[in-house]
């Protein structure tokens, strides 16, 4: 009997620090969608850019951990407004489904930039924490995944103070409402796009840059981080931050229940599912919030 | 003019086998034929009626597991209980059959599902789709083999009487059966868009709301264009499996229906002939590239060359091409065929008259 609580316990440890990173990966392309109405392919992309600056400055330049982490989300930032100074300004006026394809060709160009870069073999970030896990009771807890959890944590808090406490931020909300009521309020809608999608990637490179540790890092990890944190913003209903923040834990407890009680085959298939289900019975997703217009 | 041209395309195509005798490039023909099988059907629902699926290729994969399992038959745990399911294998063609009729369900009930949804949603839900089937496919081990992937299944053959029976093992025969089947999905596919179907279909493309308040049944004709298109891809997946002989879970993945999505766009959206020349493109791009260039350069260059296109030829080039032919020639000897399908592609530039009638006509 203890044994079984004990398992559950270390399930339930586990998909909070996984939740974490869903969350950043979740906020940043429901923002990018609340704002922009661009439906963001590349958002896997910029996620495994992350992963391999953080390598990369590790590993390759033998640079501090956490200096390399900050100088991984700032290179995310910056890939990130040149992706949307390059293509998506110029696909303003575009349907949803043109600009659809062309982040596809982004998405499909970029993975594939940086297997021509990295190669195909996974990469390990090596880390200055402890490999001794620390142990709670039963439940076992890396130093890193403690770390990442509360790191991820923090970036979602910073994130939602500058939407909430900041001009930029109050500016991308009402960008968010209305866009051409707000570009009469004299709103700059090309800044706010451009830092809206430079947000949103960076949040991206973070939970690449934070995960990438815990994990490997391969070219083709932003897939599954793409389609999950799709399955994401959908649980928690396109646009709508809290819902992203929550539909990222969500997704990580079922993944990791999924895992552990049904079948670890089907892990990832979990989510899907779980999008297909909460389309077929509240389109809007779980948590709509009211009054917000999205396309 | 027009008679003519059809017709030398089609004595080219079919002696292409005599002038082109390298195995390798009639490789390349059979399985870009394959492809633009998918990217035909899958035009049907992107072209005509609108709707972005990106799990296309969920129906192909269907189509050549459905065709694989029953020509090589299977030997699994029944859901409940202790009995067995066990299926003797069968004739290709019962397999072909059996593909297009399964895949034509997958496609029905996911455009019965996904259908009360539009844009984004759709778009995401038809890509849950394609990879919950290859996740399946990768760990149901004991009726797909899983990774190992389903070895040695029969070429595709006949059993008729008075005939006599035959398999085919060589490339003419296979690229045959794919010209066949290429034909009579380019002959349905015309059929339908060129009626009053296929007018309902491009009326709620262009205007949903005007078209159902024009009293077009919009998800009856979204539901039927996501079935054809669906069998029509899981036919393509059936020839595929009896050609190539071995299936593996990788004809799920993402990208396979992105090449379509290319072909589709590349050529000119909602017209007929457009995926064809997209497909022509994109099949002969690579062969060209490998020369010079890895893999990673060839899907480089297919993601920028999808980026330029949408931005700088969103309509494809079928319709560029047409409208410089119309400029310099007038409109004085364009064939009626050709004016009606650059009005269902030439959206944007269409006079609002023109929109107006393509809605009421429908229902007309």
């Amino acid at each position: 009997m203890g044994r079984i609580v004990d398992q559950f316990l270390q399930h339930v440890a586990n998909a909070l620090i996984l939740g974490g990173t869903y969350a950043l990966l979740g906020i940043g392309l429901t923002l990018i969608l609340g704002v922009m109405k661009v439906v963001n392919f590349t958002h896997g992309e910029l996620y495994a850019f992350g992963g391999f600056m953080a390598y990369y400055f590790v590993s390759g330049l033998g640079w501090n951990f956490f200096v390399a982490l900050v100088a991984a989300v700032m290179l995310g930032i910056l890939l990130g407004a040149l992706i949307e100074r390059l293509v998506l300004r110029r696909m303003r006026s575009a349907d949803i489904d043109s600009t659809m394809v062309a982040m596809i060709g982004c998405w499909i160009a970029l993975q594939n930039l940086s297997l021509l870069v990295w190669g195909g073999v996974a990469k390990s970030v090596s880390t200055p924490f402890p490999t001794e896990p620390l142990m709670v009771g039963p439940i076992a807890l890396s130093w890193l995944r403690i770390f990442v959890l509360c790191a991820a944590v923090g970036l979602i808090i910073l994130a939602y103070l500058l939407l909430q406490k900041t001009s930029l931020g109050k500016a991308m909300r009402a960008t968010f409402q209305d866009r051409d009521t707000a570009s009469l309020m004299g709103i700059n809608i090309n800044l706010i796009y451009t830092a809206t999608f430079a947000l949103g990637s960076g949040l991206a490179a973070a939970a690449g840059a934070l995960l990438g540790p815990v994990f490997v890092v391969t070219t083709t990890m932003g897939n599954l981080a793409a389609l999950k944190a799709f399955s994401i913003v959908i649980l928690g209903g396109l646009g709508s931050i809290q819902g992203a923040m929550i539909g990222g834990f969500i997704l990580a407890f079922a993944e990791e229940l999924g895992s552990g009680y049904i079948s670890s085959g089907y892990r990832d298939a979990v989510g899907f599912i779980l999008i297909i289900l909460v389309l077929m019975f509240r389109p809007t997703g779980l948590f709509r919030v009211r009054g917000e217009r999205i396309g | 003019m027009k008679n003519l041209s059809t017709v030398v395309i089609l004595l080219l195509l079919l002696t292409l086998p005599f002038w082109l005798q390298d195995p390798y490039y009639q490789h390349i023909v059979i399985t870009t034929g394959l492809f633009i099988i998918g990217a035909m059907s899958l035009n049907l629902l992107l072209g005509y009626t609108g709707q972005l699926n990106l799990g296309h290729i969920a129906f192909f994969g269907i189509g050549a597991y459905v065709s694989a399992l029953t020509s090589l038959g299977f030997d699994i745990p029944a859901f409940f209980g202790d009995g067995r399911i066990v299926v003797e294998p069968g004739s290709p063609i019962v397999g072909f059959v059996l593909a297009v009729v399964i895949a034509g369900l997958f496609g029905f009930i996911v455009g019965k599902l996904s259908f009360k949804i539009r844009g984004a949603y759709f778009v995401i839900v038809t890509i849950s789709f394609a990879e919950v089937t290859r996740l399946v496919a990768l760990n149901w081990v004991e009726l797909t083999q899983g990774p190992l992937a389903l070895n040695n299944i029969p070429p595709m053959g006949y059993n008729l009487p008075f005939i006599g029976s035959g398999e085919f093992w060589s490339k003419t025969p296979n690229y045959y059966l794919v010209l066949a089947l290429g034909l009579v999905c380019y002959v349905i596919i015309r059929r339908i868009v060129r009626s009053r179907v296929g007018r309902a279909m491009i009326a709620l493309r262009e205007n949903e709301p005007l078209a159902v308040s024009a009293g077009i049944n919009v998800t009856r004709y979204l539901n039927f264009a996501a079935t054809v298109s669906a069998a029509m891809a899981g036919a393509a997946g059936s020839l595929y499996a009896h050609y190539i002989r071995i299936i593996d879970p990788d004809v799920f993945l993402f990208i396979y229906t992105v090449t379509m999505v290319i072909m589709v766009i590349t050529g000119g959206k909602g017209t007929l002939i457009g995926p064809i020349i997209g497909g022509i493109i994109f099949g002969i791009l690579p062969v060209g590239l490998r020369e010079v260039a890895g893999p990673e350069i060839q899907w480089i260059v297919y993601g920028v060359a999808m980026v330029l296109i949408v931005m700088f030829l969103p309509q494809g080039i079928v319709p560029a091409l047409l409208r410089v032919w119309e400029r310099k020639f007038g409109s004085g000897n364009d064939p009626q065929s050709e004016r009606r399908q650059r009005d269902g592609t030439a959206a944007k530039p269409a006079p609002p008259k023109g929109k107006t009638l393509k809605a009421t006509g429908a229902d007309a």
